[in-house]
């Protein structure tokens, strides 16, 4: 059995960031680590995907970017967000469509078959899809 | 110029953080929740019920994140078990690297539940995998009903919906059956339960959905070692 016992924990104030500009900062991160694979390259730009469900406010991703890169050896590196719709599945016909109109509800039954019964498949991604870089010239 | 395709998540470092944390609570048979609501739904109420119910010999501990303060935690310790505050300091939600701190001093073979009380945010909390077996979301009465619309994400991800306050029903014009009808929209698996700490009402079925979730997660951890074996 544990003992009781009561502590405080308290994070770094370092840490203290809002979550899109700690979004932001993942980002950038992932973006030189590809760079850092590829010496002497420099960063063009960066292609995120954004689902609907993912959380994350597009605008304020962006401007928590542009914040970040302001006045540092990043400033001309741009941003791609591509948002990305919630889709379904039909159990019924196996086929997958979008929600209607990047809704990111399941308001709509299938567009092929009819039917109601569907299955959540993506939607919630908050994923790096590519980053950009000028090599050397040789 | 060259364009490098990337498949990776964003959220990497945390994903790669949260699933090392659900493999040591399947490992040691740790149960962990993570309660999610915007600040003032009841979180810690239901909680401090919660853990009233339990005996004192059950090995339950709690971790309650705040931007400030230690008043959470200060009211989960009156009943008995080890909690902790997580004091973000600014940050709007918990992350895996803050649960993982945290439970350094606590060996988790000496642990069966853990409770996770999230910082009060309908938004960021949704991004942030805690290792958790369920998160669980809290809308209470005195809300809109319209919340699980304009926060699909977190009710989208969560395995339960705790309707709370419900005893203030006949005060609020909350139009309950939307509420739940909104949930299923964005989410048609979501478990719901009524609940109102005031009364009591619901607290039952509230006890019985952790034993049962209990219960079917050791099944599967034992499945999964004899699966390993």
């Amino acid at each position: 059995m544990l003992e009781q016992e009561l502590q405080i924990r308290r994070i770094d104030p370092e840490a203290m960031l809002m979550h899109e500009v700690g979004i932001a900062n993942s980002i950038l991160e992932a973006g030189h680590r590809e760079l850092a694979l590829r010496p002497g390259s420099t960063l063009v730009s960066i292609g995120v995907r954004v689902g609907v469900l993912s959380g994350v406010d597009i605008e304020a991703l962006r401007f928590a970017f542009e914040c970040l890169v302001a006045g540092t050896s990043d400033e001309k590196v741009r941003f791609v967000p591509e948002s990305c719709p919630r889709t379904n599945r039909c159990t019924a016909c196996e086929r997958a469509f979008p929600s209607p109109a990047g809704s990111p509800f399941l308001d709509a039954p299938c567009p092929y078959c009819g039917s109601t019964r569907t299955q959540f498949v993506s939607g919630d991604e908050l994923d790096l899809a590519f980053v950009e870089i000028e090599e050397p010239s040789s | 110029m060259t364009v490098i395709p990337v498949e990776k998540k964003v959220l990497n470092e945390n994903q790669r953080i949260a699933l090392e944390l659900r493999r040591r609570f399947q490992e040691n048979n740790v149960f962990c929740v993570n309660f999610i609501s915007s600040p003032g739904s009841g979180k810690t109420t239901l909680l401090e019920k919660t853990l009233a119910g339990f005996a004192p010999d059950e090995k339950i501990a709690v971790l309650t994140g705040d931007l400030q303060t230690e008043n959470d935690a200060k009211r989960l310790a009156r009943y008995g078990f080890p909690v902790q505050q997580i004091v973000t300091g600014g940050v709007c939600h918990l992350d895996g690297k803050m649960i993982e701190r945290a439970l350094e001093p606590w060996p988790l073979e000496n642990l069966d539940v853990l409770f996770i009380e999230n910082v009060g945010n309908l938004v960021c909390p949704a991004s942030y995998d805690l290792g958790e077996e369920a998160k669980i979301v809290l809308l209470s009465v005195t809300e809109g009903e319209d919340k699980p619309l304009k926060y699909p994400s977190i009710f989208h991800k969560s395995s339960l919906l705790i309707l709370t306050k419900v005893d203030l029903l006949p005060y609020v014009p909350f139009d309950i059956e939307a509420a739940e009808a909104n949930a299923r929209q964005v989410n048609p698996n979501i478990e719901i339960l009524r609940v109102s700490c005031a009364t009591g009402e619901g607290m039952e079925r509230w006890r019985h959905w952790i034993a049962n979730r209990r219960s079917a997660s050791r099944r599967q951890s034992a499945a999964e070692r004899v699966t390993v074996l």
